[in-house]
Protein backbone atom coordinates (compact mmCIF):
# COMPACT_ATOMS: atom_id res chain seq x y z
CA UNK A 1 0.00 0.00 0.00
CA UNK A 2 2.72 2.25 0.60
CA UNK A 3 4.52 1.65 -2.34
CA UNK A 4 1.28 2.23 -4.84
CA UNK A 5 1.13 6.01 -2.83
CA UNK A 6 5.04 6.47 -2.98
CA UNK A 7 4.87 5.16 -6.85
CA UNK A 8 1.98 7.13 -7.01
CA UNK A 9 3.36 10.02 -5.74
CA UNK A 10 6.62 9.71 -7.98
CA UNK A 11 4.63 9.59 -11.35
CA UNK A 12 2.67 13.04 -9.85
CA UNK A 13 5.77 14.60 -9.60
CA UNK A 14 7.54 13.45 -12.95
CA UNK A 15 4.57 14.35 -14.56
CA UNK A 16 4.40 17.82 -13.02
CA UNK A 17 8.35 18.32 -14.20
CA UNK A 18 7.35 16.89 -17.53
CA UNK A 19 4.49 19.55 -18.05
CA UNK A 20 6.54 22.35 -16.50
CA UNK A 21 8.99 21.67 -19.18
CA UNK A 22 6.29 21.50 -21.85
CA UNK A 23 4.87 24.97 -20.84
CA UNK A 24 8.00 26.55 -20.60
CA UNK A 25 9.29 24.80 -23.94
CA UNK A 26 6.07 26.00 -26.32
CA UNK A 27 7.02 29.32 -25.06
CA UNK A 28 10.45 29.81 -26.03
CA UNK A 29 12.20 29.36 -29.44
CA UNK A 30 13.30 27.67 -31.18
CA UNK A 31 9.78 26.72 -32.66
CA UNK A 32 8.64 24.00 -34.47
CA UNK A 33 6.36 25.76 -37.02
CA UNK A 34 5.95 23.24 -40.05
CA UNK A 35 5.85 19.78 -36.88
CA UNK A 36 3.16 21.59 -35.02
CA UNK A 37 1.11 22.81 -37.92
CA UNK A 38 0.96 19.15 -39.06
CA UNK A 39 -0.10 17.98 -35.75
CA UNK A 40 -2.82 20.82 -35.90
CA UNK A 41 -4.16 18.98 -39.04
CA UNK A 42 -3.47 15.27 -37.64
CA UNK A 43 -4.71 15.91 -33.99
CA UNK A 44 -7.72 18.81 -34.71
CA UNK A 45 -8.70 18.82 -38.20
CA UNK A 46 -8.87 14.74 -38.06
CA UNK A 47 -11.15 14.86 -35.44
CA UNK A 48 -13.57 17.18 -36.75
CA UNK A 49 -15.91 14.53 -37.85
CA UNK A 50 -16.30 12.93 -34.72
CA UNK A 51 -17.18 16.45 -33.10
CA UNK A 52 -19.20 17.42 -35.69
CA UNK A 53 -21.54 14.02 -35.82
CA UNK A 54 -21.49 13.91 -31.99
CA UNK A 55 -22.42 17.30 -31.11
CA UNK A 56 -25.32 17.01 -33.65
CA UNK A 57 -26.26 13.78 -31.36
CA UNK A 58 -25.79 15.52 -28.33
CA UNK A 59 -28.02 18.51 -29.75
CA UNK A 60 -30.71 16.56 -30.78
CA UNK A 61 -30.96 14.62 -27.39
CA UNK A 62 -30.79 17.87 -25.23
CA UNK A 63 -33.58 19.38 -27.84
CA UNK A 64 -36.02 16.68 -26.93
CA UNK A 65 -35.22 16.86 -23.34
CA UNK A 66 -35.48 20.76 -22.83
CA UNK A 67 -39.04 20.45 -24.77
CA UNK A 68 -40.04 17.97 -22.10
CA UNK A 69 -39.19 20.22 -19.50
CA UNK A 70 -39.95 23.26 -20.53
CA UNK A 71 -43.30 22.10 -21.92
CA UNK A 72 -44.55 22.27 -18.40
CA UNK A 73 -44.43 25.18 -18.48
CA UNK A 74 -45.48 26.78 -21.09
CA UNK A 75 -41.83 28.04 -22.52
CA UNK A 76 -41.63 26.34 -25.56
CA UNK A 77 -40.06 29.54 -26.73
CA UNK A 78 -37.71 29.47 -24.85
CA UNK A 79 -36.06 26.21 -26.23
CA UNK A 80 -33.24 27.51 -28.25
CA UNK A 81 -31.31 29.97 -26.29
CA UNK A 82 -31.72 27.57 -23.08
CA UNK A 83 -30.29 24.75 -25.61
CA UNK A 84 -27.65 27.46 -27.04
CA UNK A 85 -26.72 27.91 -23.09
CA UNK A 86 -26.31 24.51 -22.01
CA UNK A 87 -24.03 23.63 -24.80
CA UNK A 88 -22.22 26.69 -24.96
CA UNK A 89 -21.66 27.40 -20.95
CA UNK A 90 -20.66 23.65 -20.11
CA UNK A 91 -21.98 20.99 -22.49
CA UNK A 92 -19.73 21.49 -25.28
CA UNK A 93 -16.90 22.12 -23.42
CA UNK A 94 -16.68 19.16 -21.42
CA UNK A 95 -18.25 16.76 -24.36
CA UNK A 96 -15.57 17.87 -26.69
CA UNK A 97 -12.81 17.54 -23.98
CA UNK A 98 -13.72 14.08 -22.96
CA UNK A 99 -14.65 12.88 -26.61
CA UNK A 100 -11.06 14.38 -27.95
CA UNK A 101 -9.07 12.82 -24.96
CA UNK A 102 -10.40 9.69 -25.91
CA UNK A 103 -9.29 10.40 -29.37
CA UNK A 104 -5.89 11.85 -29.29
CA UNK A 105 -5.30 11.20 -25.36
CA UNK A 106 -5.18 7.31 -27.17
CA UNK A 107 -3.12 8.51 -29.88
CA UNK A 108 -0.74 10.22 -28.83
CA UNK A 109 -0.36 7.54 -25.53
CA UNK A 110 0.34 4.86 -28.17
CA UNK A 111 1.89 6.59 -30.85
CA UNK A 112 4.94 7.70 -28.81
CA UNK A 113 4.54 5.02 -26.73
CA UNK A 114 5.59 2.84 -30.05
CA UNK A 115 8.35 4.93 -30.99
CA UNK A 116 9.82 4.42 -27.82
CA UNK A 117 10.04 0.70 -27.83
CA UNK A 118 11.14 1.02 -31.19
CA UNK A 119 13.90 3.12 -30.38
CA UNK A 120 12.22 5.78 -33.35
CA UNK A 121 12.82 8.63 -30.16
CA UNK A 122 16.40 7.22 -29.72
CA UNK A 123 16.81 7.43 -33.39
CA UNK A 124 15.45 11.71 -33.25
CA UNK A 125 17.90 12.03 -30.11
CA UNK A 126 20.80 10.68 -32.24
CA UNK A 127 20.05 12.09 -35.42
CA UNK A 128 20.44 15.39 -33.13
CA UNK A 129 16.81 16.33 -32.88
CA UNK A 130 15.35 17.56 -29.44
CA UNK A 131 12.97 14.77 -29.59
CA UNK A 132 10.91 16.59 -26.47
CA UNK A 133 10.64 19.47 -28.74
CA UNK A 134 9.70 18.15 -31.56
CA UNK A 135 7.50 14.98 -30.76
CA UNK A 136 6.29 16.51 -27.12
CA UNK A 137 5.67 20.37 -27.50
CA UNK A 138 4.24 20.33 -31.02
CA UNK A 139 1.48 17.90 -29.62
CA UNK A 140 1.02 20.31 -26.81
CA UNK A 141 0.85 23.18 -28.98
CA UNK A 142 -1.51 21.90 -31.73
CA UNK A 143 -4.26 20.41 -28.62
CA UNK A 144 -4.10 23.98 -27.49
CA UNK A 145 -4.87 25.79 -30.62
CA UNK A 146 -7.63 22.83 -31.70
CA UNK A 147 -9.56 22.23 -28.25
CA UNK A 148 -11.24 25.70 -28.43
CA UNK A 149 -11.88 25.68 -32.47
CA UNK A 150 -13.27 22.04 -31.81
CA UNK A 151 -15.38 23.19 -29.23
CA UNK A 152 -16.40 25.95 -31.45
CA UNK A 153 -17.68 22.84 -33.91
CA UNK A 154 -19.42 21.07 -31.24
CA UNK A 155 -21.27 24.15 -30.17
CA UNK A 156 -22.54 24.90 -33.46
CA UNK A 157 -23.66 21.34 -34.68
CA UNK A 158 -24.97 20.52 -31.27
CA UNK A 159 -27.44 23.61 -32.29
CA UNK A 160 -27.96 22.28 -35.82
CA UNK A 161 -29.02 18.83 -34.36
CA UNK A 162 -31.33 21.00 -31.99
CA UNK A 163 -32.54 23.29 -34.65
CA UNK A 164 -33.27 20.13 -36.56
CA UNK A 165 -34.92 18.08 -33.43
CA UNK A 166 -37.10 21.63 -32.95
CA UNK A 167 -38.12 21.99 -36.56
CA UNK A 168 -39.73 18.19 -36.88
CA UNK A 169 -41.44 18.81 -33.67
CA UNK A 170 -43.21 22.40 -34.63
CA UNK A 171 -41.91 22.96 -37.96
CA UNK A 172 -39.64 26.04 -36.38
CA UNK A 173 -37.89 28.35 -39.50
CA UNK A 174 -34.32 28.25 -38.98
CA UNK A 175 -33.90 31.92 -39.04
CA UNK A 176 -35.95 31.87 -36.13
CA UNK A 177 -35.08 29.13 -33.93
CA UNK A 178 -30.69 30.76 -34.48
CA UNK A 179 -32.36 34.21 -33.55
CA UNK A 180 -34.05 32.98 -29.99
CA UNK A 181 -30.75 30.74 -29.23
CA UNK A 182 -28.47 33.84 -29.74
CA UNK A 183 -30.83 36.00 -28.16
CA UNK A 184 -29.53 35.35 -24.43
CA UNK A 185 -25.79 34.30 -25.45
CA UNK A 186 -23.08 36.77 -24.21
CA UNK A 187 -19.18 36.90 -24.92
CA UNK A 188 -18.83 36.17 -21.47
CA UNK A 189 -21.01 32.82 -21.63
CA UNK A 190 -18.75 31.93 -25.27
CA UNK A 191 -15.32 33.24 -24.01
CA UNK A 192 -14.16 31.73 -20.93
CA UNK A 193 -15.95 28.82 -21.40
CA UNK A 194 -14.80 28.00 -24.92
CA UNK A 195 -11.04 29.08 -23.70
CA UNK A 196 -10.79 26.62 -20.44
CA UNK A 197 -10.30 24.24 -23.30
CA UNK A 198 -6.68 25.52 -24.10
CA UNK A 199 -6.37 24.12 -20.50
CA UNK A 200 -8.27 20.98 -21.58
CA UNK A 201 -6.17 20.35 -24.56
CA UNK A 202 -2.68 21.23 -22.71
CA UNK A 203 -3.73 18.30 -20.00
CA UNK A 204 -4.63 15.71 -22.91
CA UNK A 205 -1.46 16.34 -24.71
CA UNK A 206 0.75 16.75 -21.97
CA UNK A 207 -0.92 13.61 -20.17
CA UNK A 208 -0.81 11.22 -22.94
CA UNK A 209 2.80 12.36 -24.13
CA UNK A 210 3.84 11.78 -20.79
CA UNK A 211 2.72 7.94 -20.43
CA UNK A 212 3.96 7.60 -24.06
CA UNK A 213 7.16 8.78 -23.55
CA UNK A 214 8.05 6.93 -20.48
CA UNK A 215 6.38 4.01 -22.16
CA UNK A 216 8.35 0.53 -20.89
CA UNK A 217 7.70 -3.14 -21.54
CA UNK A 218 7.01 -3.36 -25.18
CA UNK A 219 3.97 -3.39 -26.91
CA UNK A 220 2.08 -4.55 -23.78
CA UNK A 221 3.38 -1.06 -22.13
CA UNK A 222 2.04 0.40 -25.21
CA UNK A 223 -1.32 -0.74 -24.97
CA UNK A 224 -1.22 0.22 -21.34
CA UNK A 225 0.13 3.59 -22.04
CA UNK A 226 -2.72 3.84 -24.73
CA UNK A 227 -5.33 3.24 -21.97
CA UNK A 228 -3.90 5.06 -19.47
CA UNK A 229 -3.48 8.25 -21.25
CA UNK A 230 -7.89 8.26 -22.09
CA UNK A 231 -8.71 7.43 -18.00
CA UNK A 232 -5.85 9.60 -16.62
CA UNK A 233 -6.82 12.49 -19.28
CA UNK A 234 -10.78 12.76 -18.97
CA UNK A 235 -10.08 12.22 -14.91
CA UNK A 236 -7.90 15.05 -15.43
CA UNK A 237 -10.51 17.64 -17.57
CA UNK A 238 -13.06 16.29 -15.38
CA UNK A 239 -11.60 17.35 -12.29
CA UNK A 240 -9.40 20.67 -13.70
CA UNK A 241 -13.19 21.78 -14.86
CA UNK A 242 -14.31 22.23 -11.36
CA UNK A 243 -11.66 24.52 -10.69
CA UNK A 244 -11.86 26.14 -13.95
CA UNK A 245 -15.70 26.80 -13.57
CA UNK A 246 -15.15 28.16 -9.98
CA UNK A 247 -12.27 30.48 -11.61
CA UNK A 248 -14.80 31.93 -14.43
CA UNK A 249 -17.64 32.51 -12.07
CA UNK A 250 -14.85 34.41 -10.51
CA UNK A 251 -13.14 36.22 -13.00
CA UNK A 252 -16.52 37.04 -15.07
CA UNK A 253 -19.57 37.54 -12.62
CA UNK A 254 -21.60 37.38 -15.61
CA UNK A 255 -20.87 33.71 -16.64
CA UNK A 256 -23.10 32.91 -13.45
CA UNK A 257 -25.80 34.84 -13.94
CA UNK B 1 44.41 -8.57 -22.47
CA UNK B 2 46.67 -7.90 -25.65
CA UNK B 3 48.98 -5.22 -26.37
CA UNK B 4 47.05 -1.93 -28.10
CA UNK B 5 47.21 -2.25 -31.67
CA UNK B 6 47.19 0.57 -34.19
CA UNK B 7 43.45 0.99 -34.93
CA UNK B 8 42.25 1.23 -31.63
CA UNK B 9 43.61 0.60 -28.04
CA UNK B 10 42.07 -0.50 -24.84
CA UNK B 11 43.58 1.81 -21.75
CA UNK B 12 43.28 1.07 -18.25
CA UNK B 13 40.70 4.24 -16.63
CA UNK B 14 41.77 7.31 -16.75
CA UNK B 15 44.96 7.01 -18.87
CA UNK B 16 45.78 9.59 -21.23
CA UNK B 17 44.85 8.71 -24.98
CA UNK B 18 46.17 10.39 -27.97
CA UNK B 19 44.26 13.35 -28.73
CA UNK B 20 42.94 12.16 -32.25
CA UNK B 21 40.70 9.45 -31.07
CA UNK B 22 37.82 9.30 -33.14
CA UNK B 23 35.84 8.04 -30.29
CA UNK B 24 36.98 7.35 -26.90
CA UNK B 25 35.44 5.64 -23.50
CA UNK B 26 37.56 6.44 -20.60
CA UNK B 27 36.52 4.58 -17.09
CA UNK B 28 32.57 4.75 -17.60
CA UNK B 29 30.65 2.81 -15.35
CA UNK B 30 26.86 2.12 -15.53
CA UNK B 31 24.42 0.33 -13.72
CA UNK B 32 20.92 -0.58 -13.83
CA UNK B 33 19.25 -0.76 -10.30
CA UNK B 34 21.89 -3.13 -9.00
CA UNK B 35 23.12 -4.58 -12.11
CA UNK B 36 26.45 -3.45 -12.95
CA UNK B 37 26.39 -3.49 -17.23
CA UNK B 38 29.67 -1.17 -17.60
CA UNK B 39 32.71 -1.68 -14.86
CA UNK B 40 35.03 0.87 -15.64
CA UNK B 41 35.21 0.41 -19.46
CA UNK B 42 38.26 2.26 -21.56
CA UNK B 43 39.17 2.31 -24.64
CA UNK B 44 39.89 4.26 -27.62
CA UNK B 45 38.72 4.13 -31.67
CA UNK B 46 41.61 5.74 -33.96
CA UNK B 47 39.80 7.23 -36.97
CA UNK B 48 39.03 5.74 -40.08
CA UNK B 49 39.35 2.56 -37.43
CA UNK B 50 36.45 -0.47 -37.50
CA UNK B 51 35.98 -1.41 -33.95
CA UNK B 52 34.11 -4.80 -33.29
CA UNK B 53 32.60 -4.94 -29.66
CA UNK B 54 32.08 -8.80 -29.01
CA UNK B 55 30.30 -10.23 -26.24
CA UNK B 56 27.23 -12.39 -25.29
CA UNK B 57 23.71 -10.94 -25.22
CA UNK B 58 23.14 -8.78 -22.06
CA UNK B 59 26.67 -7.73 -21.48
CA UNK B 60 26.24 -3.91 -22.21
CA UNK B 61 27.08 -3.61 -25.48
CA UNK B 62 24.96 -1.51 -26.64
CA UNK B 63 24.57 0.26 -23.79
CA UNK B 64 27.81 0.88 -24.54
CA UNK B 65 27.28 2.30 -28.23
CA UNK B 66 24.33 4.70 -26.96
CA UNK B 67 26.96 6.43 -24.68
CA UNK B 68 29.23 7.10 -27.02
CA UNK B 69 26.27 9.45 -28.35
CA UNK B 70 24.55 10.63 -25.74
CA UNK B 71 21.78 8.73 -25.01
CA UNK B 72 22.54 6.79 -21.83
CA UNK B 73 24.68 9.24 -19.12
CA UNK B 74 27.54 6.86 -17.22
CA UNK B 75 27.33 6.93 -13.44
CA UNK B 76 31.21 7.26 -13.81
CA UNK B 77 33.24 8.35 -16.52
CA UNK B 78 33.70 9.99 -19.45
CA UNK B 79 33.02 9.45 -23.58
CA UNK B 80 35.06 11.55 -26.18
CA UNK B 81 33.90 12.18 -29.18
CA UNK B 82 36.59 13.64 -31.83
CA UNK B 83 38.16 15.53 -28.68
CA UNK B 84 34.64 16.70 -27.21
CA UNK B 85 33.91 15.43 -24.30
CA UNK B 86 29.91 14.15 -24.91
CA UNK B 87 29.10 13.18 -21.63
CA UNK B 88 29.31 16.94 -20.58
CA UNK B 89 27.39 18.55 -23.20
CA UNK B 90 23.62 19.70 -23.96
CA UNK B 91 21.84 21.36 -25.70
CA UNK B 92 23.07 23.12 -28.70
CA UNK B 93 26.41 21.26 -28.07
CA UNK B 94 25.25 18.25 -27.73
CA UNK B 95 23.27 18.09 -31.26
CA UNK B 96 26.90 19.89 -32.97
CA UNK B 97 28.71 16.70 -31.77
CA UNK B 98 25.59 13.97 -32.41
CA UNK B 99 25.86 15.59 -35.97
CA UNK B 100 28.99 13.89 -36.62
CA UNK B 101 27.51 10.56 -35.78
CA UNK B 102 25.73 8.04 -37.64
CA UNK B 103 23.67 5.23 -36.14
CA UNK B 104 22.37 2.19 -37.96
CA UNK B 105 19.85 1.13 -34.61
CA UNK B 106 19.35 -2.79 -34.11
CA UNK B 107 16.08 -2.98 -35.63
CA UNK B 108 16.88 0.36 -38.00
CA UNK B 109 14.34 2.64 -35.85
CA UNK B 110 12.95 3.90 -38.80
CA UNK B 111 10.41 6.83 -38.46
CA UNK B 112 7.39 4.87 -39.19
CA UNK B 113 4.92 7.84 -40.16
CA UNK B 114 6.90 9.05 -43.12
CA UNK B 115 8.03 6.97 -45.73
CA UNK B 116 11.49 5.33 -46.89
CA UNK B 117 13.12 8.31 -48.70
CA UNK B 118 11.85 11.25 -46.56
CA UNK B 119 13.50 8.94 -43.52
CA UNK B 120 17.15 9.44 -45.42
CA UNK B 121 15.70 13.21 -46.20
CA UNK B 122 15.02 13.84 -42.27
CA UNK B 123 18.33 14.64 -41.42
CA UNK B 124 19.12 16.67 -44.39
CA UNK B 125 15.95 18.63 -43.82
CA UNK B 126 16.74 19.58 -40.19
CA UNK B 127 20.72 19.87 -40.28
CA UNK B 128 20.94 22.00 -44.36
CA UNK B 129 20.33 24.41 -45.83
CA UNK B 130 19.66 22.69 -49.12
CA UNK B 131 16.60 22.84 -51.35
CA UNK B 132 14.07 20.41 -51.45
CA UNK B 133 15.53 18.75 -54.83
CA UNK B 134 18.82 18.88 -53.68
CA UNK B 135 17.49 16.66 -50.87
CA UNK B 136 15.45 14.40 -52.64
CA UNK B 137 18.52 13.81 -55.19
CA UNK B 138 20.87 13.45 -52.69
CA UNK B 139 18.32 10.89 -50.69
CA UNK B 140 17.54 8.91 -53.63
CA UNK B 141 21.66 8.48 -54.12
CA UNK B 142 22.09 7.43 -50.68
CA UNK B 143 19.19 4.52 -51.27
CA UNK B 144 20.69 4.06 -54.58
CA UNK B 145 23.97 3.11 -52.82
CA UNK B 146 22.34 0.89 -50.56
CA UNK B 147 20.13 -1.16 -53.38
CA UNK B 148 16.40 0.77 -52.46
CA UNK B 149 16.64 3.26 -55.34
CA UNK B 150 13.50 2.47 -56.09
CA UNK B 151 12.04 2.28 -52.80
CA UNK B 152 11.54 6.00 -52.01
CA UNK B 153 8.15 6.58 -51.84
CA UNK B 154 7.50 2.73 -49.85
CA UNK B 155 6.26 3.35 -46.25
CA UNK B 156 9.08 1.31 -43.71
CA UNK B 157 5.83 -1.07 -42.67
CA UNK B 158 6.35 -2.36 -46.75
CA UNK B 159 9.42 -3.53 -46.41
CA UNK B 160 11.38 -6.41 -45.48
CA UNK B 161 13.77 -7.02 -42.11
CA UNK B 162 16.93 -6.32 -44.90
CA UNK B 163 15.62 -3.64 -46.86
CA UNK B 164 14.76 -1.79 -43.26
CA UNK B 165 18.18 -2.14 -42.02
CA UNK B 166 19.96 -1.14 -45.57
CA UNK B 167 17.49 1.94 -45.33
CA UNK B 168 18.45 2.58 -41.36
CA UNK B 169 22.27 2.58 -42.93
CA UNK B 170 20.98 5.35 -45.58
CA UNK B 171 19.44 7.13 -43.20
CA UNK B 172 22.62 6.75 -40.57
CA UNK B 173 25.02 8.42 -43.83
CA UNK B 174 22.69 10.64 -45.02
CA UNK B 175 25.26 13.81 -43.45
CA UNK B 176 28.23 11.61 -44.22
CA UNK B 177 29.17 11.36 -40.62
CA UNK B 178 32.77 10.77 -40.10
CA UNK B 179 31.94 8.23 -37.15
CA UNK B 180 29.16 5.41 -37.47
CA UNK B 181 27.87 3.50 -34.86
CA UNK B 182 26.09 0.01 -36.01
CA UNK B 183 24.50 -2.31 -33.50
CA UNK B 184 24.23 -5.84 -34.49
CA UNK B 185 23.97 -5.74 -38.44
CA UNK B 186 23.17 -8.86 -38.75
CA UNK B 187 20.69 -9.76 -36.28
CA UNK B 188 17.41 -11.32 -37.09
CA UNK B 189 18.69 -11.49 -40.86
CA UNK B 190 19.30 -14.49 -42.76
CA UNK B 191 23.00 -15.29 -44.07
CA UNK B 192 22.73 -13.97 -47.63
CA UNK B 193 20.97 -10.58 -46.35
CA UNK B 194 23.37 -10.34 -43.59
CA UNK B 195 26.38 -10.73 -46.02
CA UNK B 196 24.93 -7.98 -48.05
CA UNK B 197 25.10 -5.39 -44.82
CA UNK B 198 28.75 -7.09 -44.31
CA UNK B 199 29.67 -5.66 -48.12
CA UNK B 200 27.95 -2.21 -47.22
CA UNK B 201 29.89 -1.60 -44.33
CA UNK B 202 32.76 -3.43 -46.08
CA UNK B 203 32.43 -0.37 -48.49
CA UNK B 204 32.27 2.40 -46.16
CA UNK B 205 35.61 0.94 -44.38
CA UNK B 206 37.08 0.98 -48.13
CA UNK B 207 36.74 4.01 -49.24
CA UNK B 208 38.12 5.43 -46.17
CA UNK B 209 37.56 8.14 -43.70
CA UNK B 210 34.83 6.56 -41.55
CA UNK B 211 35.30 5.53 -38.46
CA UNK B 212 33.02 2.12 -37.57
CA UNK B 213 32.12 0.68 -34.38
CA UNK B 214 30.06 -2.28 -34.66
CA UNK B 215 28.58 -4.53 -32.33
CA UNK B 216 27.99 -7.81 -33.37
CA UNK B 217 27.81 -11.65 -32.41
CA UNK B 218 28.30 -12.43 -36.32
CA UNK B 219 32.05 -13.86 -35.88
CA UNK B 220 32.89 -14.32 -39.40
CA UNK B 221 31.65 -10.66 -40.32
CA UNK B 222 33.47 -9.34 -37.38
CA UNK B 223 36.74 -10.82 -38.69
CA UNK B 224 35.61 -10.07 -41.85
CA UNK B 225 35.37 -6.16 -40.92
CA UNK B 226 37.30 -5.37 -37.71
CA UNK B 227 40.59 -3.79 -37.28
CA UNK B 228 40.57 -3.92 -33.76
CA UNK B 229 38.16 -5.86 -31.53
CA UNK B 230 37.21 -6.07 -27.95
CA UNK B 231 35.72 -8.95 -25.41
CA UNK B 232 32.87 -7.70 -23.36
CA UNK B 233 32.07 -9.73 -20.42
CA UNK B 234 30.07 -8.94 -17.12
CA UNK B 235 30.76 -5.05 -17.80
CA UNK B 236 34.35 -5.35 -18.29
CA UNK B 237 36.80 -5.65 -21.43
CA UNK B 238 38.66 -8.85 -21.28
CA UNK B 239 40.39 -9.85 -24.12
CA UNK B 240 41.12 -6.69 -27.47
CA UNK B 241 43.79 -6.77 -30.81
CA UNK B 242 43.28 -8.23 -34.31
CA UNK B 243 40.88 -11.26 -35.04
CA UNK B 244 44.22 -13.50 -34.79
CA UNK B 245 45.11 -12.16 -31.53
CA UNK B 246 41.40 -13.05 -29.74
CA UNK B 247 41.52 -16.28 -31.87
CA UNK B 248 44.50 -17.46 -29.83
CA UNK B 249 43.58 -15.64 -26.74
CA UNK B 250 44.12 -17.30 -23.22
CA UNK B 251 40.56 -16.37 -21.97
CA UNK B 252 38.36 -19.78 -22.62
CA UNK B 253 35.18 -17.87 -23.29
CA UNK B 254 37.23 -15.54 -26.04
CA UNK B 255 38.30 -18.77 -27.38
CA UNK B 256 35.44 -20.30 -27.63
CA UNK B 257 33.46 -16.94 -28.99
CA UNK B 258 36.10 -16.63 -31.42
CA UNK B 259 35.41 -20.29 -33.31
CA UNK B 260 32.31 -20.08 -33.35
CA UNK B 261 30.94 -19.48 -36.95
CA UNK B 262 27.44 -18.48 -35.54
CA UNK B 263 26.63 -15.77 -38.02
CA UNK B 264 23.55 -13.76 -36.26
Amino acid sequence: MLDRAGALLSTTGDLSVFAMRAAREAVLPPYEFKETVRQVYELGARSAPLIAVSGFAVGVVLSMHTRASLERFGAEAMIPAGLAMALVRETGPLTAGLLLSGRIGAGIGAELGAMRVTEQIDALEAGAVDSFRYLVVTRVVACIIALPILTTLMNFAGMLGGFLAEAAATGMSLQLYFTRAFSLIAVSDYLPSTLKTMVFGFIIATISSYLGFTTSSGTEGVGRASTQAVVMSSVGIIVANVVLVRLIFFLFPGAAG
Amino acid sequence: MSSPRPGGAVLPAREHVPARAAVRLDGVTKSFGSLRVLDAVSFAVLPGCAFIILGRSGTGKSVMLKHIIGLVQPDEGRVFVEGDEITALRGVELSRVRRKIGFLFQNAALFDSISVGENVAFPMRRHTRLSDAEIRDRAVAKLEAVGLGQEYDKMPADLSGGMRKRAGLARALALDPPILLVDEPSAGLDPVTAGEIDDLLFGLKGNGGTTLVIVTHNIPSAKRLGDELVMLHQGRIVASGSPEELQNSDHELVRAFMSSQHAG
